[in-house]
């Protein structure tokens, strides 16, 4: 009952977060100088047909009113129009939101892999030169952020020994049999490795930019929790049994060095997947980050929305779920 | 572990000392900018276009790190530059410590729907992607250093205001700050006088890491082409036109780009080191 309970006291702070994000967006958004309607219409248009269209946007009401009108839209799954390109704002999203989500998964791999490993080595030679290095390359990739990696990558394997693609997110002479947008998903499924390849080499360097900071906290924090366990008693016995060291960690102090580092993790994939916007535009990346800066230089107020609405849906939405799991995954909680 | 303190102490002295020792390097740029910097940072040549710096094949001399696509020199940009960058950190830093403080201060300290409110404000504010949340703001402002720093503010306040949130929950239950109520203290000055001293380590750690992210967020704006005038030098707006002729002239993109990210490394070693130094559980 009381798990039920705090599930639902989550939920529902989770909502008022949600609102609370589309009020502000919604207010900042309407200050904006500059007139969209003025940029749509050809030169020599009349105040007439000025009005027309701001009527048609629905802009000519009181911001109280447009606030209702657009959250009515929303919970019938209708985020308005696009008033630079004149589409749907629900299917401009859902076409780019793929390849950011498979661009944030993919450095969510990279991260925990290289993160999980430099954690394991660092605790299995604990207290020598090993350790030493991985803290230093530790403290380096903690302190730069992922724009500036992005750029470091394109001047190392861009510029100065060309292996991986520096801009877009698949080459464009390639024939996409794509019926989705999750292209690199898609190829894996339909065996097409040529086009993999194509794509991971497009993704590669966004994905190790947005990867490296979340790849040092998880290394930290996990070495850590791999340092702490190692000293309690179940595996100084598993130790006497003369398991290996390697297997020792592996085998008993990792499951239960996990759980500490699973909120943090969560937690900082909000931070990644934050960080995607400047990163897709350093790479010329065609995901959702790019689109939200077209949409700002655009003054494209419902697209703008839009697409600050999703991202903080998936959050919320991630930090949901990594509080639900944690919940799940730690017997206290379960049985307390 | 008093022999692994012995270890790493010397050197964090040498990571505080030249850290240190760039930021002063890049303030010194900034307040003698005019003096200092060998040509216009503005002056156009297309004659003299991506010269190379002055240890290649083809350099001019009086041009050491080269020429951008329009012939501006890269070092007095560079310098030039640094004016906006220590501005934004240091305006932009202390701000949002100031207001992030203040009202992490209170929301630890009175509780109830003081700190409903701003943690509320704080959950909120984490759901936005801080980027995309620093463009729109530079939409709405305008561009312009004001509007800079005001989005800066506006969007990491919450970073002060959940870390001394939480650490003023912790010295909140303290005994001696049941005693300074006991000895007859107000609210006010038991929360300045007594939880404050002991807060501000924490505080003074968190400035100099805000202030390296205060630089980035500087030079992602100017990247987008949002920030200040385009004509006014600054290290993000030396980035975007280095990414743009990359393969013609690779350093219009790595002399900016190596002097920001010293520069972000050394606030980051200076928050790192002095929170070990000031941290009285390490020390």
């Amino acid at each position: 009952m009381a798990l039920l309970r705090a599930v639902l006291t989550r939920l529902a702070t989770t909502g008022v977060t949600l609102l609370g994000v589309a009020v502000i967006v919604f207010v900042v958004i309407r200050v904006v100088p500059g007139n969209p309607i003025a940029m749509m219409l050809p030169p020599g248009a009349t105040d007439a047909d000025m009005d027309r269209l701001r009527a048609l946007y629905g802009l000519d009401r009181s911001i109280v009113e447009q606030f209702g009108i657009w959250l009515g839209g929303v919970a019938r799954g209708d985020f308005g129009t696009s008033i630079t390109t004149r589409a749907d704002v629900l299917g401009l999203v859902l076409g780019r939101l793929p390849a950011t989500l498979e661009l944030a998964l993919l450095a969510l791999v990279l991260a925990v892999a290289l993160g999980g490993t430099l954690a394991v080595l660092g605790t299995r030679w604990r207290g020598g030169r090993v350790e030493a290095g991985i803290d230093l390359g530790n403290g380096l990739a903690l302190s730069v952020p992922d724009f500036l990696w992005g750029l470091v990558l394109i001047l190392l394997f861009g510029v100065l020994w060309p292996v991986f693609h520096i801009s877009g997110r698949v080459s464009p002479r390639l024939d996409l049999p794509f019926s989705t947008q999750f292209y690199l998903i898609e190829s894996v499924l339909r065996l097409r490795l040529d086009l993999t390849a194509d794509l991971l080499a497009h993704m590669a360097m966004p994905a190790v930019a947005l990867a490296l900071p979340l790849a040092a906290i998880i290394a930290q924090v996990l070495k850590q929790a791999l340092k702490e366990t190692m000293a309690l008693d179940y595996v100084t016995l598993a130790r006497v049994k003369g398991y290996s060291e390697t297997r020792v960690i592996l085998r008993e102090a990792l499951p239960n060095a996990l759980l500490p580092t699973l909120t943090l993790v969560g937690v900082q994939f909000t931070f990644l997947i934050g960080g995607t916007v400047i990163v897709e535009r350093l790479f010329s990346y065609e995901g959702l980050g790019n689109l939200a800066i077209d949409a700002v230089v655009n003054r494209d107020l419902p697209l703008i929305q839009g697409i600050v609405l999703v991202f903080a849906a998936i959050f919320t939405g991630v930090n949901l779920a990594v509080d639900l799991s944690y919940a799940l995954l730690n017997p206290r909680l379960r049985h307390g | 572990m008093a022999d692994g303190r012995g270890m790493v102490a010397p050197r964090a002295g040498a990571r505080l000392w030249l850290s240190g020792l760039w930021l002063g390097l890049v303030g010194g740029a900034a307040l003698s900018a005019p003096w200092i910097a060998p040509h216009d940072p503005l002056a156009q040549d297309l004659m003299l276009g991506r010269l190379p710096p002055g240890w290649m094949a083809g350099a001019e001399p009086g041009f050491w790190l080269g020429t951008d696509s329009l012939g501006r020199d890269v070092l007095s940009r560079l310098i030039w530059g640094a004016r906006v960058a220590v501005t934004v950190a240091l305006v932009a830093g202390m701000l949002t410590a100031l207001i992030g403080s203040v009202l992490g201060l209170l929301a630890g300290y009175l509780r109830g729907w003081v700190d409903l409110v701003i943690s509320r404000l704080i959950d909120i504010w984490m759901a936005f992607p801080p980027v995309l949340f620093a463009i729109l703001l530079i939409a709405v402002l305008g561009t312009g250093l004001t509007s800079i720093i005001v989005a800066i503010v506006v969007i990491d306040w919450t970073r002060f205001a959940r870390v001394v949130r939480a650490e003023t929950l912790n010295q909140s239950a303290m005994d001696y700050v049941q005693s300074a109520r006991v000895a007859g203290f107000g609210r006010g000055r038991t929360l300045v006088a007594e939880i404050l001293p002991n807060v501000l380590p924490t505080i003074v750690a968190l400035v100099t890491l805000e202030m390296g992210i205060a630089v980035i967020v500087e030079a992602i704006l100017s990247f987008v082409n949002l920030s200040i005038s385009t004509d006014d030098p600054t290290w993000g707006g030396m980035i975007a036109e280095g990414r743009v002729s990359v393969h013609q002239a690779w350093w219009v993109l790595v002399v900016p780009l190596v002097a920001l990210f010293l520069t972000v490394l050394a606030f980051a070693q200076l928050g790192q080191g002095l929170r070990d130094r000031y941290d009285p559980v390490l020390r």
